[in-house]
């Protein structure tokens, strides 16, 4: 990726016929070098901490890791495929699978919720009226508190007993009779995006609404005197505007809450109900459970070509719609 | 926009709804920190039986909370200030230099952000735990290991809206300067960097909550004298009954610096991203 070009750079100056201009020229202000000088540190970084792990990875994946050998990992014996079979294979097997057929269901809710709000918000607010400023910064402080926090609020909220929402359904409202368990079996699920949706929507509106404002608003106005209905606006004008502001937002999106972690983390802890055991959180029960790392990279793994193949189609579908000149 | 009274009235009540779908969690939070213990046990009361301040008092003891607070001020900030630092340099690289490799470089910097976490979090533990074995530089369990961290996970997002953000600051500026004998490091520090505070300011707090609201490589990669935040507030819940009143006290006390931050600084973050971003 690097170039290593510094090295011989000064004795090639030192060579040179030294007008002025050339004479004050160091190696480190050559055009050539310079890009390479720019980019360097954050190779350094994104080597030690994204890349050289990745491949670690991958290799990992194909060592018997386990407790006894995972400080002497030298010493790991060689075991191909054999953590890939062990995990598609049997209890273990079965439970992964569950695990994924939670994932994308909740990862395509949040991103689809999440991006509705978003743009009704994000359209909502385009025009100006009073107040617009203070319910733009309200709409945002979902998305400034950290994860955490957001998730530990959802969780105090559906508590059973102590929770505001079963008073407000049950007491409240007389909606339903007895209170039900929002932290338990499938109820989990749905609990888990309404927080997630919750925290990631001021994202999308805070993208679209950045989108916006790249239209420009003569297009609105010609339409308004051609009498179109905003539907035919937002259709024709706002949609096609955004479209690479969506592009990147719904990929993005979708891969961070395929990934995510914290929510299920901070309310389940390391022991979710199975219709909330994302993906990531479940790899990392099983590593760090049974400490068997052979495995748990390997499920890894696995997770990284799935999403990789999203996103290839994902990118090439969306390209060829970009060139039919949508 | 042009619109009908239809619309309009549509567009009402759905910010409306979207309102309180947003500010209802906040305004709990609020009220459950003003509530004596006794209230938050038992069923959920609109009304406090009496206002009090004492979870905000009560947190620092239940939980090391300061300890937790700095520790997550000194791993946020320094790894802001040095993915700022670098984002600064990759993207000026990017937007104004032909050089080989440089399509290859912005797309490995974005493609890390497809990498799920957990992939590199088991390789990344050993790394540490080897390097401090082998050369002594502690890497698990210390601050520099989760400001390295921390400071990548910020940098792709921050390389690419800088990019897009020096883009749209004219060339000729430069140009100028280097015709009177500015180098292009003169010019990055002095014409470049002060046109693009604005998207500097934006990537900067981005980077801040990233590291200040991460918790799943914190679950590994720190021991009790590192521990963050997002570990540590849960432990005002592991010691059985939890006082729910200090929890949302300590959540209002640890979101409060970034809230603010944030909201000050929003329009910054908008403009940034509308120069950056939406030409992805």
């Amino acid at each position: 990726m690097t170039q290593a070009v510094k090295p011989q750079e000064p004795v090639e100056a030192a060579g040179e016929k030294r007008t002025p201009a050339a004479y004050r020229t160091r190696w480190w202000e050559r055009e050539g070098v310079i890009p390479y000088l720019l980019i360097a540190p954050a190779i350094l970084f994104e080597l030690l901490v994204h890349f050289i792990p990745m491949v670690a990875g991958v290799i990992m994946s194909l060592y018997g890791l386990t407790l006894f050998t995972l400080h002497h990992w030298a010493s790991a014996p060689f075991v191909g495929l054999g953590n890939f079979k062990l995990a598609v294979s049997g209890p273990i097997g079965s439970a992964l699978l569950q695990s994924f057929t939670v994932t994308l269901p909740y990862a395509v809710l949040v991103v689809g919720l999440s991006w509705v709000i978003g743009m009704l918000a994000a359209t909502g607010l385009s025009a100006e009226f009073r107040g617009r400023a203070v319910l733009r910064s309200a709409l945002l402080v979902p998305y400034a508190l950290p994860v955490y926090v957001g998730i530990i609020i959802w969780s105090f909220m559906l508590q059973r007993d102590t929770g505001v929402i079963n008073t407000v359904l049950v007491r409240d409202l007389h909606l339903v009779h007895s209170a039900p368990f929002w932290l338990l079996g499938t109820k989990a699920f749905w609990s888990m995006v309404a927080a997630a949706v919750w925290r990631w929507f001021p994202f999308a509106f805070i993208i679209l609404l950045a989108g916006l404002q790249n239209i420009p608003t003569e297009r609105y106005e010609a339409a308004a005197v051609d009498g179109s209905s905003s539907w035919r606006q937002f259709r024709s004008i706002t949609m096609p505007g955004l479209r690479s502001a969506n592009f990147v937002l719904v990929l993005v999106l979708f891969l961070w809450n395929f990934n995510d972690f914290t929510t299920p983390f901070v309310l389940f802890g390391s022991a979710p109900p199975s219709p909330a055991d994302l993906v990531t959180l479940h790899i990392y029960t099983v590593s760090f459970e049974s400490w068997n790392f052979g495995l748990g990279s390997a499920m890894s793994v696995m997770l990284m070509v799935f999403l990789m193949a999203v996103s290839a189609v994902y990118l090439r579908v969306l390209r060829r719609g970009g060139e039919s000149g949508v | 926009m042009y619109e009908s009274t239809a619309a309009r009235w549509f567009r009402r009540v759905t910010l409306a709804l979207i309102a309180l779908f947003a500010l209802f969690p906040l305004l709990i939070i609020l009220l459950t920190t003003i509530k004596p213990l006794k209230d938050v046990q038992n069923t959920f009361q609109w009304i406090p039986s009496h206002i009090t301040l004492a979870p905000y008092a009560e947190i620092w003891s239940t939980v090391p909370l300061l300890h937790y607070f700095v520790n997550s001020l000194i791993v946020s900030s320094s790894s802001t200030v040095v993915s700022v630092t670098l984002a600064v340099f990759a993207g000026y690289a990017i937007s104004r230099f032909q050089f080989r490799g440089r399509r290859l470089f912005s797309l490995a910097v974005l493609s890390t952000q497809m990498f799920p976490g957990i992939l590199f979090l088991l390789p990344l533990y050993l790394i540490y735990v080897n390097i401090g074995r082998s050369i002594g530089i502690s890497l698990y369990g210390s601050y520099l290991g989760l400001i390295i961290t921390y400071l990548t996970f910020a940098l792709p997002f921050a390389v690419w809206m800088l990019a897009g953000f020096f883009a749209t600051i004219p060339r000729e500026l430069e140009e100028a300067a280097m015709v009177d004998g500015t180098s292009h490091w003169g010019a990055l520090f002095r014409i470049v960097l002060p046109l693009a505070r604005p998207g500097i300011v934006a990537v900067a707090v981005f980077a801040f909550m990233t590291a200040w609201g991460e918790v799943l490589f914190a679950s590994v990669l720190t021991t009790q004298s590192t521990r963050t935040l997002g570990i540590g507030l849960q432990e005002y819940a592991t010691s059985g009954d939890t006082a729910w009143n200090q929890m949302m006290a300590a959540a209002v006390v640890v979101s409060a610096p970034v809230v603010v931050v944030f909201l000050a600084l929003q329009r910054h973050l908008i403009r940034g991203l509308t120069s950056g971003s939406v030409k992805g």
